[in-house]
């Protein structure tokens, strides 16, 4: 890999599971995170987990975003796992929207890299994805 | 008697409005102009120069008469204080008449049913991961839960609002249990809720669709066959708020849903149907923002401008076609996370908007529902909110109390405009159906949601608690109430046994009726699921029956 490697923009996949479909969340973020020049693979809700394991194994993403705005957040370590299944056991997972803080607990345990409530900064967002896309890139390397 | 009406020269008006100028650049100095959320530019101060009255019986007119802008009854809120509506739904049956009773035994005169997401996907208990069953709203998947969320309601009196999307299985569940009951079905009085499928492709992608042209299809369909048979519904719910939720400005949400309503009115109409025979039932149902006096003059323009095109443009000719009948909804998105108790106060501002708008029904959140669906006391507060403004405020004792203010007034005919542009930009593409097939819709509400997030984030819209006022550490929030995993489990086995108890001849028949008729344009589809519901098909079968024939409703999504 070379340095050049590092200096490519991040590639994320901003998606929602289950079966909520409020977008306004997912969409604002992915509009932001392409202005901000990263390379963005949006997909509509009520994705199933294996065709997100599959999608992000096929675009060599960096980074998975998933948003939640009922109750959907509840299936995200099951999504985690089924990375680690797959072999991608070192792809972060971020998760944004509404998530009580008991589940916020519940997530980090099972290996969320952060959850973004409402509130958050769009910049918060953009720079988590370059620090954690620097991260992956740099143990690859 | 006063002259009603301010006309300028005033003695002394020039030279005082000239010193105050002069003032007011002074102490003042340099300043940002200050523009609503809809674009429209503020001033500082509104004199008669803005408004003088001298347009009022045009443009005002007085309540229940033309141009409808005061109100669409002669007594409004004075005679009869708006409905209060409180969305209840979680976990099973039996759980949601528990809670529905509580409310009935309190004085409630409507209720509303707010199923889970399942349901609104088109899915039986049986086809999703039982983590997320019954979080979000109640399990209704047969007629047999519909009689038990209904246990000791009695349909001929209480009205019911359904969050039930097409093919409005709900409906046909609760007409089901009302005809083995024996409650006659010109009793029954309601309004399906969600039945606006443009909003859930636009704006909403929560709901179970069917592919556009099918669901044009099926809603008139529903709209037919509720007017005939059950003349008391409301089939349609024209949805603004979707569109506002989603990031449209309050003028783009009034503007699209006007689009909306005249769309479903045209497809009536093109099917034979009298305006003056389903215009009367048709409802709105809107968001309020924060934005305190644009809201309220968001609503009298609406309600002005639906008068004109239900008369001029639709041709109706009963006053009651062109009634602006509303619910609203406090916003959501306007909540925080960040001290939630803030949101009390945010409710109230956004409930005194939309009572000064004029609504008929109003829906408060409760100030925890940035977490999750509202905890029993979060509830309760969201109605005394409704309760104090009523009962001890002084809201209701004079009809449409800001109109004749000058600045009001000059807002309300800038709306009026605003609003009038959006039609104007959806008319050339066609209407709104082909706007939504476009994509143009969703294109302007995406553009709309993401401005505003930046001027949030620039601190030029200010979040108390989120871009200015905040605190450290804040305090942890209690525990969330959610339904008991067995309770969904015994719903799963539930399922199991009906269908297995079921006479399943009558069922299969029923089903290929149903999918028969969507390929038959004489044929009534929703008369069909009525059918079928009755026969004891589910939520589930009849939902995939629909899909299978008519295709499904794929997001015509953009970033």
């Amino acid at each position: 890999m070379t340095v050049n490697e590092f200096a490519r923009p991040p590639r994320v996949l901003i998606t929602k599971i289950g079966l909520d479909g409020h977008d306004r969340g997912s969409r604002v973020v992915a509009a932001h995170l392409r202005d901000a020049g990263m390379e963005v693979i949006y997909t509509p809700p009520w994705q199933e987990i294996s065709a997100v394991v599959k999608l992000a194994m096929e675009e060599d993403v960096d980074v998975i975003g998933v948003s939640s705005l009922a109750t959907d957040h509840l299936l995200v370590p099951k999504l985690v796992q089924a990375l680690r299944d797959a072999g991608l056991g070192d792809m972060p997972v971020i998760v944004g929207g509404i998530v009580p803080p008991d589940d916020e607990q519940a997530l980090l345990a099972a290996g969320v890299a952060r959850v973004f409530h409402p509130g958050s900064a769009l910049e918060e967002i953009s720079t988590l994805i370059r620090n954690v896309t620097s991260e992956r890139r740099a143990k690859a390397a | 008697m006063n002259k009603p009406m301010t006309q300028i020269p005033l003695p002394g008006f020039d030279e005082a409005e000239r010193l105050w100028k002069e003032q007011y650049a002074a102490q003042i100095g340099t300043e940002r102009e200050i523009r609503n959320r809809s674009g429209i530019p503020v001033q500082p101060l509104y004199t008669p120069r803005d408004w003088n009255g001298a347009g009022y019986p045009g443009a005002l007119g007085f309540p229940g008469q033309l141009p409808a802008t005061r109100g669409i009854y002669p007594t409004m809120h004075r005679g009869r204080a708006w409905t209060q509506r409180q969305l209840i739904g979680l976990g099973t049956p039996e759980d949601y008449n528990r809670r529905l009773r509580e409310i009935l035994d309190a004085g409630a005169t409507a209720i509303s049913l707010i199923p889970c997401n399942s349901v609104y996907r088109g899915y039986d208990v049986d086809q999703v991961d039982p983590l997320i069953l019954g979080t979000c709203g109640t399990t209704v998947n047969t007629a047999q839960d519909m009689a038990t969320c209904l246990e000791a309601v009695d349909l001929g009196r209480i009205s019911v609002g359904l969050n039930d999307p097409l093919p409005f299985t709900l409906l046909a569940f609760l007409l089901t249990v009302a005809k083995r009951r024996g409650t006659p079905w010109e009793k029954i009085t309601g309004t399906s809720n969600q039945s606006d499928y443009l909003s859930h492709f636009v704006a909403n992608h929560m709901f179970f669709r069917i592919a556009l042209a099918g669901s044009r299809r099926v809603l008139t369909d529903h709209i037919e066959y509720m007017n005939r048979y059950v003349p008391g519904w409301n089939p349609v719910s024209v949805v603004g708020q979707h569109m506002q939720q989603a990031g449209a400005t309050p003028a783009q949400a009034m503007g699209f849903t006007l689009c909306t309503a005249i769309q479903y009115a045209e497809d009536c109409i093109a099917r034979g149907m009298a305006p003056d025979a389903f215009l009367p039932r048709f409802s709105f149902f809107f968001d309020i923002s924060i934005s305190f006096f644009e809201e309220i003059a968001k609503f009298r323009a609406g309600r002005r401008l639906w008068a004109k095109i239900a008369r001029e443009r639709l041709g109706a000719k009963n006053a009651r076609s062109w009634r602006f009948k509303f619910h609203a909804q406090t916003s959501g998105v306007d909540l925080t996370r960040q001290q939630p108790l803030n949101n009390i106060a945010r409710v109230a501002v956004q409930a005194m908007a939309g009572i000064f708008g004029g609504l008929q029904s109003l829906h408060t959140d409760g100030h925890d529902e940035v977490f999750s669906t509202p905890t029993a006391e979060a509830a309760r507060i969201a109605v005394n909110t409704q309760n104090i403004l009523r009962e001890e405020a002084g809201l209701t004792d004079v009809i449409d109390p800001l109109g004749g203010s000058y600045y009001l007034e000059t807002l309300t005919d800038r709306m009026h405009e605003e609003i009038e542009k959006v039609i104007a930009t959806v008319d050339a593409a066609g209407g709104m159906y082909a706007a939504v097939e476009k994509g143009l819709v969703q294109q302007m509400i995406g553009e709309s949601a993401l401005a505003f997030q930046r001027k949030v984030e620039s601190g030029e819209q200010k979040v108390v608690g989120v871009n200015c006022y905040r605190v450290e550490n804040e305090p942890p929030v209690k525990a969330l109430e959610r339904p008991a995993r067995e309770a969904m489990l015994s719903q799963v086995a539930r399922l199991k046994r009906y269908k297995a108890e079921r006479p399943q001849q009558a069922v299969n028949d029923a089903l290929a009726r149903l999918a028969a008729a969507a390929h038959d344009p004489k044929d009534n589809v929703f008369g069909r699921v009525v059918e079928a519901a009755g026969a004891g098909a589910t939520h589930g079968e009849i939902c995939r029956t629909l899909r299978a024939e008519m295709g499904f409703g794929q997001p015509l999504v953009m970033v």
